[in-house]
């Protein structure tokens, strides 16, 4: 306690280690600012993605276009039953919206990057590929060809 | 005046506390990650008749409406795909019956290689689960795999694809190319 007592201590000990702690914050900001994403669009499908040990890494996030496929969550069975939906952006659509939700995508990104654009399918794993396959036509016919089949890798 | 900068500088721990709230609460931190694919684009009525492809050269894989898988025409565990399709891609008995293979040029490498001409075509059902069905195209890439690193450890000294730089795994992708088709649709039996 005498340590902390002297008048001429009181001063320097509190303000130095406030001096540094804005460093060590800003230091973690830059952290979590360089490695997160920012959250996805609500979730109104239920989407268990399946396990598959070759997957690889999407290299271009920014270059992706999801359309998530799967059974409506709880809140909205009511409305849209429980058979696989489709959910482009924040909202149910059906096959033919997919075209133009593709095109709008497109539009979006610099000419020199549309022909990289991936669709990231994110299906959940007891869907029917009844779905799926139709969801596929309908890309090859906006000939957006480039697609992923999303999965998780399997904890080792 | 010393104690007025002091107090500015707290107040930026402050403001940077509150970022990193934010950015916390509304980030996610998974990676995307998935099996890539190219779709075939929609043949032409002119084009769609120049696709013949040997019948050798074919192997279908089918999963039916009750996730059971044919590959061949035989029923299949898919534990066993594996080496069906490792069997299949590389022919080493030169077996008629297995795909055709051509020594093929390419570029960065100074010798020729046997590249096989294989095809994969991966039918489904519209009964089919996903899951399944990603069960069995990761089975296949798999295989592309594994025939890729062996031939990345022959060609480039005993080094597994992945250790390759961009350029060689290039080379190398031409070498063991993974020629997966997937059929169109059909319906065939019901949901």
């Amino acid at each position: 306690m005498s340590k902390f007592g002297s008048s001429s201590n009181k001063k320097e000990v509190p303000q130095a280690s406030s001096n540094s702690l804005s460093d060590i914050v800003f230091m973690l900001l830059f952290f979590f600012m360089v490695t997160t994403q920012m959250r996805e669009t609500e979730n109104k499908v239920k989407v268990v993605m399946p396990q598959a040990s070759e997957v690889a890494k999407l290299e271009r996030k920014d270059l992706s276009v999801v359309i998530n496929i799967g059974s409506p969550t709880k809140q909205y069975q009511a409305l849209f039953g429980t058979d696989a939906r489709i959910q482009l952006n924040d909202a149910f659509r059906e096959l033919p919206d997919i075209r133009d939700f593709i095109a709008a995508e497109r539009d979006a990104m610099s000419e020199a990057e549309q022909s990289l654009m991936t669709v990231n399918l994110r299906v959940d794993q007891d869907v029917r590929m009844g779905i799926v396959s139709d969801v596929k036509q309908e890309l090859r016919r906006c000939s957006a060809l480039r697609i992923m089949y999303a999965a998780r890798r399997p904890a080792q | 005046m010393a104690r007025r900068k002091f107090e500015a500088i707290g107040s930026t721990a402050d403001i940077a506390f509150l970022l990193l709230c934010y950015f916390l609460m509304t980030t996610t931190m998974g990676e995307q990650t998935g099996l890539q694919r190219r779709l075939p684009p929609i043949p032409d009525e002119k084009t769609a008749q120049d696709q013949k492809v040997n019948r050798r050269n074919i192997i279908i894989v089918r999963i039916n409406s009750a996730d059971r898988l044919f590959a061949g025409n035989e029923a299949m565990d898919i534990s066993l795909l594996k080496e069906k399709i490792k069997l299949f891609l590389s022919n080493p008995a030169d077996d008629p019956s297995l795909p055709e293979k051509e020594y093929k040029e390419i570029e960065g490498l100074n010798h020729k290689v046997l590249v096989s001409k294989g095809v994969i075509s991966l039918q489904n059902d519209r009964g089919t689960s996903y899951q399944a069905y990603i069960a069995v195209q990761n089975e296949l890439v798999k295989a592309v795999n594994e025939l890729r690193d062996e031939f990345s450890m022959r060609e480039f000294g005993g080094k597994k694809f992945f250790a390759l730089s961009e350029a060689e795994q290039d080379i190398v992708k031409k070498a063991v190319p993974q020629n997966i088709s997937e059929a169109e649709p059909k319906d065939t039996g019901k949901r």
